[in-house]
């Protein structure tokens, strides 16, 4: 494994391991929560915190996780109060946030665009040791919280109104998931960038459905498809010298149709199954499809 | 102490968008009691308990849960809750087990379920008889299954008050007499039960006492009417419990 004897892989691979865990493990709750487009607008308000990490000659990932974090809560805020013209308000802080974004880098002595790039789309030779370090200690704060707090974010994200009738802290457990969104997906911009960031949040919670039945389930084969895509991905970008983020994406995608092809014989099976247990069924109840369309994902 | 009512309701008005929902009711629920809580649709019914639990908010009056103002509540292990069943649907599979332990949260500490907390879950289950199909995912069941584990999840803390929205719409005749036969043993333990409820059907004879509103103000509160006298009560229209599931009130928003 010559590729483990240059520095910057073994970064870029650690980087790549921690992505592949932290995105699917906060993506799941998005997901159970129709909220699936969140990890996207986040990414665009995260622009913001790059550029104003070049312009103040700051490290552009704790800068992106600053503002990220700050976007998000604003996000979750706007969920709350704006009922009317929430999407709007919505649509306003994603672009100005990638409008942000491009300006403060132009106005940077050291940006360009091309610095940008790299954040947008990821990059492996550009994974420094700070970042590194940055990565590691955010990945374990997005690790602590999605396992910590399953049981807590599971009923949450599942039935808001129940939650609260079990006494639970709804809005705090509503913004540490927007809190740990944002902080993924600053994990993730180096390897992944941030345009393609929230699809290691979806695709991967998406193709485990296919499969499985629980929750549980569902959370353990995200991550074991995550960290699958992301080191292949990377290794993959290495060797033929292609884009790892867009490597990345396209694999999980890859897995997706993989998955859904499997499960078909296994679904026929549980529907069998499921009608000789229950003869009275309703069979048009409650399946839910795994892709949704943009405008059930940032609803108020 | 236990001579105070385990639910009071004074003079609460509370609003949807700017719109009055509720016009100044009184309602009260001693313990051991079992409520009906009935109306047309709109007519506030769903609003009024949605104010004792919390989830909207109330612009006038007081609510009271056990004695406690309702915003100081903190015991919600004493209350189990089952909302109208187009509530519960996450965008993640979810097996049954999983979905009835998050009602046993309010027990346990920092959701850690012990050992005692899976066997109160299982317990639930057995009372719904649903025990079989713990390991199913939710999606698999039928309308009347999946109220049935609605009403475990509410079982699961073990509590001493049951407040259930419409629990028997879209529910299958069998499902209905599974409920009517758990809620009797409940209020047999002598749980207090708050019911919202359409039409009284088979769960009439546990009923004490009927609460009817319109309009967002009570219009009777005695003994449960009679069925030909419920049929003639203002604005009744009559929706069989089995009938489709496009028939239940479709939800807007947060607070609707």
């Amino acid at each position: 494994m010559e590729i483990l004897n240059y520095a910057f892989m073994q970064r870029a691979l650690l980087a790549a391991v921690l992505v592949g865990i932290t995105a699917p493990a906060v993506g799941i709750y998005l997901v159970q929560r129709r909220q699936a487009l969140m990890g996207d607008g986040i990414g665009h308000v995260a622009m913001t915190g790059v550029g104003l990490g070049f312009l103040l000659t700051w490290s552009p990932v704790w800068m992106a996780t600053l503002v990220s974090v700050l976007g998000a809560v604003l996000m979750e805020l706007i969920r709350w109060y704006g009922k009317t013209r929430g999407d709007i308000a919505l649509a306003m802080l994603f672009y100005g946030g990638m409008a942000g974004g491009v300006m403060f880098i132009n106005l940077a002595p050291t940006g360009s665009n091309a610095n940008l790039t790299s954040y947008l789309f990821g990059s492996l030779s550009t994974v420094s040791e700070s970042d590194v370090t940055a990565i590691c200690l955010l990945a374990a704060f997005v690790v602590l919280v999605t396992l910590g707090l399953r049981r807590q974010l599971f009923a949450v994200s599942q039935d808001e109104e129940f939650a609260r009738v079990t006494g639970l802290p709804v809005r705090a457990l509503n913004l540490l998931t927007a809190v740990t969104a944002a902080v993924t997906v600053t994990v993730a911009m180096r390897v992944v960038g941030l345009l393609l960031v929230s699809a290691l949040m979806v695709v991967p919670v998406a193709a485990a459905q296919q499969l499985t039945r629980s929750f549980a389930a569902t959370f353990a084969v995200a991550v074991a498809i995550g960290v699958t895509v992301t080191i292949s991905g990377t290794v993959t970008s290495y060797y033929q010298d292609v884009p790892p983020g867009a490597t990345i994406v396209l694999l999980t995608i890859g897995a997706f149709v993989l998955l859904t092809v499997l499960a078909v014989p296994l679904a026929r099976r549980r529907a069998r199954a499921a009608t000789a247990a229950q003869p009275a069924a309703d069979p048009a109840e409650c399946k839910i499809p795994a892709t949704r369309g943009a405008t059930d994902e940032v609803g108020v | 102490m236990s001579d105070e009512p385990v639910i009071s309701l004074r003079g609460v008005r509370a609003e949807l968008g700017s719109r009055p929902v509720l016009r100044g009711i009184d309602l009260t629920v001693g313990r051991g009691e079992v409520v009906a809580l009935l109306g047309a649709n709109g007519s506030g019914k769903s609003t009024a308990v949605r104010t004792v639990i919390g989830q909207v908010p109330v612009t006038a009056g007081e609510v009271e849960l056990f004695g406690t103002p309702r915003r100081r509540f903190r015991d919600w292990s004493r209350v189990g809750y089952v909302p109208q069943r187009t509530t519960a649907a996450g965008g993640v599979p979810a097996t049954v087990t999983e979905v009835v332990s998050s009602g046993r949260l309010s027990r346990a500490r920092f959701g850690v379920l012990r050992k005692a907390d899976r066997e109160a879950v299982r317990r639930a289950l057995d009372l719904v008889g649903m025990a079989d199909r713990a390991k199913d995912s939710v999606d698999a069941l039928s309308g009347g299954q999946h109220q049935r584990v609605l009403i475990a999840r509410a079982l699961a803390p073990e509590p001493e008050l049951l407040i259930m929205d419409e629990p028997m719409a879209g529910v299958d005749l069998a499902s209905q007499e599974v409920l009517a036969d758990t809620l009797r043993e409940q209020v047999a333990a002598g749980t207090t039960v708050l019911l919202v409820l359409h039409e009284l059907g088979p769960l009439e004879p546990l009923i004490d006492r009927a609460v009817v509103l319109r309009d967002g103000c009570v219009l009777h509160d005695g003994p449960p009417p009679k069925a030909v006298g419920q049929h003639a009560l203002p604005g009744h229209d009559h929706v069989h419990p089995h009938a489709p599931a496009g028939a239940e009130p479709i939800r807007t928003g947060l607070l609707s």
